[in-house]
């Protein structure tokens, strides 16, 4: 079966770079499933969950916003910041979970820009869901 | 006569000396490869937003998308000046306040300075030039998100009509021992020309202006972050050597000393020996 070379980048890594079957994104028009062969694409991302499969198995990476370009021969995702599901620090994304619930619960001061903690809201719940479905599937294995 | 105690104590400061400039040359040396390894690790976005940018501006309507790419008669400049905040690293901040000095007295409009560094901080502040802001304590190690502030300005400033050109001031690593000043125009946008044929024929989603306006601030902000690290690892570099040139004095210096302590010492015991015997002859 043919595959598609994948690289995640960040402007501070490499977090991904493998030839893999399958790419399901969170595209901003919606979720965006990529298969060897795609046309030329090149889209913006969502914060959300990047679903990777290979030789059958599949594992998630949470990014948070970025871009996600399909060339012929390989794709490509420039991400904000992105992590393996392995790398996510659960302790630290619930906490940030809980700040931003917190500062959202009160009423604001003037200076503070609610879209910005809603993002941040956004990214810790969207790390903690990639963290626990990866959990829910660990028995099975 | 030289005193023997006194060298004897200048010996063993300049040994500490020594010992302390050893260490951090140490340091340095592994804090600028740690810089390098962050500069390289961010290549492979360099490399592909470039692309992705080209991709986009080669299309017809290229520079009206955004204002990031718009040129416009430069009636203001901005500089970027990015400076180490430690000194003990030799000539580095010498010649990179020099270089930012001399293009701006160079140009014939108002020049504002968007400063990184305390070093070049307290040059432009002496110097009487105009700063716009400054960003202080970075670190050795600054992420991505610690750099944003500096471009939110250039960018927000760009986008008002506040400033027309935007130019970055760093030192370029180019090996251990050479650190490049350079000056580099980061606004407005040049997107780098893609040979003929090689750009594809992409679907756009939403549509292209969109992630043109997404994509030209990261670049720009890609942009900052990679001149910021790439400063880190000149002034680690630039210390290393000047640390290494201060071991390798102090290394002299104590040879040279203890030359001198050891005459001095001879001396006082044949003195010694000479007044024993002249007291010897004088007795007998």
């Amino acid at each position: 079966m043919a595959s598609i070379k994948l690289d995640i980048v960040t402007a501070e890594r490499v977090v991904f770079s493998d030839d893999v079957d399958v790419i399901v994104a969170p595209g901003i028009d919606g979720q965006l499933g990529i298969l060897p062969r795609h046309a030329p694409l090149m889209t913006m991302l969502e914060p959300g969950e990047l679903r990777v499969r290979k030789d059958g198995e599949e594992f998630s990476l949470a990014v948070s916003g970025g871009f996600l370009e399909v060339r012929p021969d390989r794709v490509i995702v420039l991400a904000d910041a992105a992590e393996r599901v392995e790398e996510i620090d659960v302790a630290r994304a619930e906490e940030a979970k809980r700040r931003a619930e917190e500062q959202l619960s009160r009423p604001l001061p003037e200076e503070v820009d609610a879209a910005r903690i809603q993002a941040s809201l956004r990214r810790s719940m969207i790390r903690l869901k990639v963290v626990e479905k990866r959990r829910m599937r660990r028995p099975q294995v | 006569m030289p005193d023997i105690r006194l060298i004897g104590r200048r010996i063993r400061a300049t040994r500490n000396i020594a010992k302390i400039t050893r260490a951090m040359e140490m340091i340095a040396t592994s804090k600028m490869r740690r810089a390098q390894e962050a500069g390289l690790a961010g290549r492979p976005y360099a490399e592909k937003i470039s692309q992705v940018l080209g991709d986009l501006a080669a299309l017809p309507y290229g520079e009206a998308l955004h204002p990031l790419l718009q040129h416009r008669l430069t009636n203001k400049i901005a500089v970027v000046h990015i400076t180490p905040d430690r000194g003990l690293c030799g000539g580095l901040h010498a010649s990179m306040n020099r270089m930012t000095a001399s293009f701006i007295l160079e140009q014939g409009v108002p020049v504002t300075i968007t400063n990184v560094g305390r070093k070049g901080l307290d040059f432009m502040r002496r110097s009487g030039c105009n700063i716009r802001a400054e960003f202080t304590r970075l670190g050795d190690r600054p992420s991505l998100l610690d750099t944003l502030p500096i471009s939110r300005v250039i960018i927000d400033d760009y986008s008002n009509g506040v400033i027309d050109a935007v130019y970055l001031a760093y030192a370029r690593f180019v090996s251990t021992t050479i650190q490049k000043p350079i000056m580099q125009e980061i606004l407005p946008v040049k997107p780098a020309v893609l040979p003929q044929g090689q750009s594809l024929d992409y679907i756009y989603e939403p549509d292209p202006a969109h992630v043109l306006g997404e994509l030209l601030p990261r670049f720009v902000e890609m942009q900052v972050y990679h001149a910021i690290l790439e400063a880190i690892a000149s002034e680690q570099s630039a210390r290393v050597v000047a640390m290494r040139n201060a071991t390798d004095n102090a290394s002299e210096l104590i040879q040279d000393l203890t030359l001198v302590y050891n005459k001095a010492r001879q001396e006082s015991i044949t003195k010694e020996l000479l007044d024993i015997t002249g007291g010897a002859a004088a007795l007998a």
